[in-house]
Parts: structure tokens; C-alpha cells; sequence
């Protein structure tokens, strides 16, 4: 109360001053100058035997103070404004440099009618990636993810909330997720070991496989990792066409096991299983037996199935990833449509049952040889299959390009820190028959603000 | 299908049931605490080594499955784990060890925290919203966060909250006892200036009365440069130090650069329970970090 008084006395005289300072007198100023200075001095004399007092005080403590430091003030985190509430925000900014030798745009040999996104060539800014995460309240939590595309515009890459009160292992999402299949697929662009992502997911998942719908895991309660996940959806992402019906487009099954080695080693495996009806699926593009120039569209309904196994395998000098680490890393899908081929729809346009079964696989490594620096292999490699075409398209479909895409990736990257990360990337391609490309990239990713923790 | 759910039903119903509570420590020091206060009571589990750097550590599958059967998680907090601990806390599926619940405990919560930034800005390297998070260095510090252990113990485990309560007045007396004497021990260490590689010993400076002159690090978290070592070591002309110290999972060779070149000694303390091979207990980790401070400060 004292203390207050004391500015506030001085605030109110030195306001008042030059007021009195125009109807009073020189002496009554005096006086009142006197006043205040008393004022102070008196003040300031009880401040320092206040001080005193406290210096003696603190002195002669009682033992249980002098061997613990004072307990925190109030726990300052709680700053009572309403921005303090506010969710985590986290902005990832990325872009590439591209050096082709054929076009980008050519399919792997075998698969016109798979997913397929180009890599992009010269200069390009990647999509900045703006991420939105909170508690929403004592049962959920919500996680956002846009996508701002470097030609205007906005995509959401995540938007879900999950549950965390249900116990007993399970762990439910709903919304706009990436579904848990495989190893990669969960992975955001900004923590991929190397530029793009390998043929396999490419051609089967285009890139990543998203998914609206649900998800639910379950943890077993086993000293080993034991995961159990299944999801529904609209089967938004490739390989589902995003039906508008009733009930779900696409289900996912998917199971993860791993453990620790020991300090230094640790591993998971696991296997999945997508299955999706497809309809009315176009793809353009597509050579036929014929030699149409630009080939032709063809459309196809149909189940697709993929099965899929992964592993990883991680090795960290002392158990400190941050100092010389290697990761190796594999998966393998397989993938089995069997439905109707709708043959050159703007030409002949022919329907006649069509089955194939197509695989693919990569296997990869990444050592960081010392802190900061990081170089990586990997092996990519797809079989596009030999197909049972309906006796209609016999002549027109071809069933077996006899040729197996492959490429190898040699990457080197540096990161000053964690937040930060250079890359440069060759890759051998001899995924399209007849037309090997040497690639070149030069990549950055930054990120600003939140940085959530990395999944394994 | 069928089949599979059975197999899960029989996976579940095999595992031993517990017969103690399950403490999942983030670091080994606050599992050697849990041993002082819960001796037999309680299972513990440590998520990371003395030889880990606890600000990186990888979310691995069998961190969120030990996680998934914990009671208690105990952890340093003041976003140490802020890297690793909530993708486990959120994978494992275990709604009793989320924050906020009884079953999580921030050993930070109840210290006293120091260096806590007046600007937050990640250009000034790898800072901690709420101060430095290496509190373990104080022995001081150890006897809030035993109260609050022992309180979450007894509230997660009512049967046995006489037993837990007992053990804390046990380590409370002898911890006392023990810090007088380590006190006494390090008298001829105040005032000594010393230079540290990470800012990880402020508590340990300001328990000791130990004067840090200069960081190798030019900022927190960010790994010395050439430049900055010759920096430090021309201002260490000025003003010399007796020795420069380091933590068991850092790397020796800043230290010792500087060592050769500078008049001081490199010092590595254990910096937790398991940091070399005598600190196995945490009385042990400072009767052994003050030897080695005191063989360092030795002319």
C-alpha cells in the first residue's frame, strides 16, 4: 500500500505543480518543494531499513531454506492474456532446383493408368506447408495442416482431431488424415530423407495416400511395440476415385511391431492392407499396341487391393541420433485390379474385363557421418506386371512391357540445425524404357515457429 | 479375423500383471529418485542413458510402448523432451499419463528455475521458454520434486502412501545431511572461474558458488565453432579459468581444444546417475562430481 501511495503522491504533486506554479507565489512553491522532498527522504530512509531488516532476516533462515533455492514464484507460465491459448503455429517453407535430361512428365514404363506427379524442373518454389495444432479440450486435440500452392491457393493436407482420453491403447482420428499404411506414408515432404518420394509411392499412392474418414489404432500393452490400426474413408486419395455414397470408399488395415535392439539399435516392421473400389478412373496418356501418337484415355472400374510390408532399422552412436546415426529403410507393395477396361474412350471405345498384378519396392539408407551431414542411397524399382485383357482390347491394350522401371538416388544434405536443412540430390532414372535421365536437385526446407516432435 | 482377435485376447491376458506401479523415468536421475522414495514399490522404467543428450532422443516404438503400461511418467519438463515426450505421451494411448493428470510429473514444476529468456527468438540457438531445464545439477533441487514424487506416489498408490511417505522423510533427513557435507567439501571451489561447453551447469555455478567466465558454445545448442573457440580462448588470456566442464554425453573434443591450448583443465562430470562408471546412485553422481571438481580445481 505504501508503495503505491509514493508514486502516486509524486505523480499528483508534480501534476499539480505548475498549475500552483501560475496562481502561487514563489515562497508557497518553496513550501510545497519542501513538502515533497520531505516526503522522498522520509521514504526512502524506511526503504532501506526495510532492506536492512530483510538482510538480516535472510541470514539467519532456519536451515530448510538455505538447502533448497526458493520455490518458483507462482509458476510465471500461467500469463493470464488470451493469447496464451493460442494453438501452435508452424510454417514450413521449401523450394527446388530441377535439372532434367528427358521431360518429367512421362510415366514410369507400365504405368500410365498409376498416379503420377512430376518432379518439377528449374527453379520452383515447393508448397509452404502451415500447420495449426491445440488441445482442443480435455478429450481432444485438433491438427491442421494447409498446403499453400506456389500458384495461388490453398489445399488442406490434414485437418483431423483425435482423441486423447480414451485409454487403454486406443488412439481414434477423424477427418483429413494421412492414413498409417507403410512406413513413409504418414512422413510430411519436409522430413523425407531425399527430394521426392520413391517410385513405388509415387505410382501407387501418388505420393502420399490421404484419406477422409476414421482412424483407430490400438496399442497392445506389451513391452514390445504392438499396433494394430484400421481405417474407413471416401477413399479420397489414389488409388480411390472419392465416390460421393453411402458407407466408405476405401478401408485400411495396417499392423506395426518394433523394439529396441539395445542402446543403439532399434527397429520396426510392418504390414498393410488397402482396399479400394475404383470407378470410372481415367487415365490419359496411355500407349497402346497400336502406336496411337500421345496414346489414348482409357477408363477402368474396378477393386484395386495392395498389400505392402515394411521395415526400418536404425542405428544411433551412443543412442544420440544427433551425432553419427544410420537409418535403413525398405518397403514392398503389391497391388492387384482386376475390373472392366474402357478402351480409347474418345475413339473405338470398348469395355472388356482387365486384371493385372503390379509390385514395387525401395530400399534405402541414410547415414549421418557426422553431425549436421547426412548422405543417402536408395534403390527404387516397380513391375508393372503382365495383364489379362478381355478378348475385345486384345489388340488394342498392352498386356506385358516387359521392361522393370528402376532408378538410384544419391542425396547429400546439411542442416546448421534443426530447423533448417540444404540438400543436393542425383538420381540415375531408368524408369521410362528408352529414355535414361540423369536428375539433378537442389532443395531447401525451413521451418518457422512450433516444431512438433518427429514421428520414428 | 476371428483368429486374429483371439490371438490379441491371448496376447493381452498372458502379460504378467503388475504387481507394482510402473514409473516411466525420462531421465535417470529422476529414476534414481523414484528408487529413493518407492524402493520396491515400483517398477521403473528410464527412457534415456547418461550417455543420451535428453534435448534429442527419437520417439522409438518401444519408448510409446513402455509409456502405453505406465502409471507415472516423471520427467525434467521445461520443454527438454519437448522433441520426443509428447508424440509418446499422445502414442501411447494411455489417458492416466497425460499432462495435466497425476500420472505425469514436471520435476521442473517445483524448482526454482534460472536463465529464463527476456526474449524468445530462435536465432539466439536452442533456448527453453521456461529456463534452463538441467536442474539435476543442484542436489538441492532434488528435495521439492522427492515431495512431490512422494505425494503422486501415495496418490496413485493409496496402499502404500505411509510407505512412500516414511521414505521421503528418510531421504529428506539424509540428503540434508548429505548436502552439508558436500557443501562443506566444495568450500574452496567458490568463486573459482570455470568455463562451460553447453550452458548445462547453472545450478551447479550457482549452487557452488562457481563463476562462469565464458560457453564454448557460441549459442545454446549450436556446436562450437573454430572461430569461437579462438575467441573464447584469447578472452580466457584476460580472464583465465581453472578449468572448463562438460557433460558425460557431450563431445570431449571442444573441452580438450581448449584445455591444450588455454592453462585450465577439461573436467567431464557425470551430469546424471550412470554418467561414468561410480555415479550408480545419485549420492554417488555428486560425491563423484565433486571430486572431480575438486582433483580440477587442484594446482
Amino acid at each position: 500500500m505504501n508503495k503505491k501511495f509514493i508514486p502516486g503522491a509524486v505523480v499528483t504533486a508534480l501534476f499539480a505543480q505548475p498549475c500552483v506554479a501560475l496562481a502561487a507565489s514563489d515562497p508557497e512553491l518553496q513550501a510545497i518543494r519542501e513538502q515533497i522532498q520531505q516526503l522522498k527522504t522520509a521514504y526512502e530512509a524506511r526503504i532501506a531499513a526495510l532492506e536492512s531488516r530483510l538482510q538480516i532476516a535472510e541470514s539467519a533462515t532456519p536451515t530448510r531454506v538455505a538447502t533448497e533455492p526458493a520455490s518458483p514464484v507462482a509458476q510465471a507460465a500461467a500469463s493470464g492474456n488470451d493469447n496464451s491459448f493460442n494453438p501452435e503455429l508452424s510454417l514450413i517453407l521449401s523450394g527446388t532446383y530441377g535439372q532434367f535430361q528427358q521431360d518429367a512428365a512421362m510415366a514410369p514404363t507400365g504405368f500410365a493408368m498409376a498416379a503420377h506427379i512430376p518432379p518439377e524442373q528449374g527453379f520452383n518454389l515447393g508448397e509452404s506447408e502451415l500447420g495449426i495444432r491445440a488441445n482442443i479440450d480435455t478429450d481432444y486435440r485438433g491438427v491442421t495442416t494447409m498446403a499453400l500452392s506456389p500458384a495461388g491457393g490453398v489445399s488442406v493436407e490434414n485437418a483431423y482431431v483425435q482423441t486423447s482420453a480414451l485409454g487403454n491403447g486406443m488412439n481414434l482420428s477423424f477427418g483429413r488424415f494421412f492414413s498409417g499404411l507403410g512406413y513413409l506414408n504418414e512422413q510430411h515432404a519436409h522430413v523425407w530423407n531425399f527430394t521426392d518420394q520413391p517410385l513405388v509411392y509415387r505410382s501407387f499412392w501418388n505420393n502420399q495416400l490421404g484419406e477422409d474418414g476414421l482412424q483407430l489404432k490400438w496399442l497392445a500393452p506389451t513391452d514390445t511395440f504392438v499396433e494394430l490400426g484400421a481405417e474407413i474413408g471416401k477413399g479420397r486419395g489414389f488409388p480411390g476415385t472419392d465416390r460421393a455414397n453411402n458407407g466408405s470408399g476405401a478401408s485400411t488395415l495396417f499392423a506395426h511391431i518394433g523394439d529396441d535392439l539395445n542402446a543403439e539399435q532399434s527397429w520396426q516392421a510392418g504390414v498393410s492392407w488397402h482396399d479400394t473400389r475404383r470407378v470410372n478412373a481415367q487415365a490419359d496418356g496411355v500407349p497402346d499396341l497400336l502406336g496411337t501418337i500421345g496414346g489414348v484415355s482409357n477408363l477402368f472400374s474396378g477393386d484395386s487391393r495392395t498389400l505392402g510390408a515394411d521395415f526400418v532399422w536404425k542405428y544411433a552412436r551412443n543412442g544420440n541420433p544427433k551425432d553419427v546415426s544410420l537409418k535403413v529403410q525398405g518397403e514392398y507393395f503389391r497391388r492387384r485390379e482386376n475390373g472392366q477396361l474402357t478402351y480409347d474412350l474418345a475413339g473405338v471405345n470398348t469395355t472388356d474385363s482387365y486384371a493385372v498384378t503390379q509390385n514395387g519396392w525401395y530400399l534405402q539408407g541414410v547415414y549421418q557421418f557426422m553431425p549436421h551431414w547426412r548422405t543417402g542411397l536408395r534403390y527404387d524399382r516397380l513391375d508393372p506386371g503382365i495383364a489379362s485383357v478381355g478378348p475385345l482390347n486384345a489388340m488394342n491394350v498392352i498386356a506385358n512391357y516387359a521392361y522393370q522401371p528402376t532408378r538410384t538416388s544419391w542425396m547429400l544434405d546439411y542442416s546448421p540445425s534443426e530447423f533448417s536443412r540444404l540438400r543436393l540430390q542425383l538420381a540415375r532414372d531408368l524408369s521410362r524404357q528408352n529414355f535414361p535421365d540423369n536428375q539433378l536437385f537442389v532443395q531447401y526446407i525451413m521451418s518457422l515457429g512450433a516444431h512438433g516432435a518427429h514421428t520414428y | 479375423m476371428q483368429k486374429l482377435c483371439h490371438l490379441f485376447l491371448l496376447l493381452a491376458f498372458s502379460l504378467p500383471a503388475h504387481a507394482a506401479l510402473n514409473v516411466f523415468a525420462c531421465e535417470p536421475e529422476w529414476a534414481a529418485l523414484t528408487q529413493e522414495i518407492a524402493g520396491d514399490k515400483a517398477g521403473i522404467y528410464t527412457a534415456t542413458t547418461a550417455l543420451q543428450d535428453p534435448h534429442h532422443i527419437e520417439a522409438r516404438p518401444s519408448l510409446i510402448a513402455k509409456a502405453r503400461r505406465t502409471d507415472l511418467v516423471i520427467c525434467t519438463g521445461a520443454e527438454l523432451e519437448t522433441a520426443w515426450l509428447p508424440l509418446i505421451l499422445r502414442e501411447s494411448g494411455n489417458a492416466n499419463i497425460q499432462p495435466g493428470r497425476p500420472g505425469y510429473l514436471e520435476a521442473a514444476s517445483v524448482v526454482a528455475m534460472r536463465e529464463i529468456p527476456t526474449r524468445l527468438d530462435r536465432a539466439d540457438g536452442d533456448i527453453h521458454t521456461r529456463g534452463n531445464p538441467h536442474i539435476q545439477t543442484d542436489p538441492r533441487n532434488f528435495l521439492p520434486v522427492a515431495r512431490l514424487l512422494a505425494q503422486r506416489l501415495g496418490e496413485l498408490d493409496t496402499p502404500n502412501r505411509a510407505v512412500y511417505a516414511e521414505r521421503l522423510q528418510k531421504f529428506t533427513q539424509s540428503w540434508q545431511a548429505a548436502i552439508t557435507r558436500w557443501e562443506k567439501q566444495a568450500a574452496p571451489l567458490r568463486g573459482l572461474p570455470i568455463v562451460v561447453q553447453h550452458q548445462g551447469f547453472p545450478y551447479l555455478s550457482a549452487w557452488l558458488g562457481l563463476r562462469e567466465v565464458a560457453t564454448l558454445e557460441p549459442k545454446p545448442g549450436v556446436d562450437p565453432s573454430a572461430a569461437h573457440l579462438t575467441r573464447v580462448l584469447a578472452d580466457l588470456r584476460q580472464q583465465p579459468a581453472v578449468m572448463v566442464l562438460y557433460a558425460a554425453y557431450q563431445n570431449p573434443r571442444p573441452s580438450e581444444w581448449l584445455a591444450e591450448r588455454g592453462s585450465l583443465r577439461a573436467v567431464a562430470l557425470p551430469y546424471t546417475v550412470g554418467g561414468n562408471a561410480a555415479s550408480n546412485n545419485l549420492y554417488a553422481l555428486f560425491n563423484d562430481t565433486l571430486q572431480r571438481l575438486l582433483a580440477g580445481a587442484a594446482r
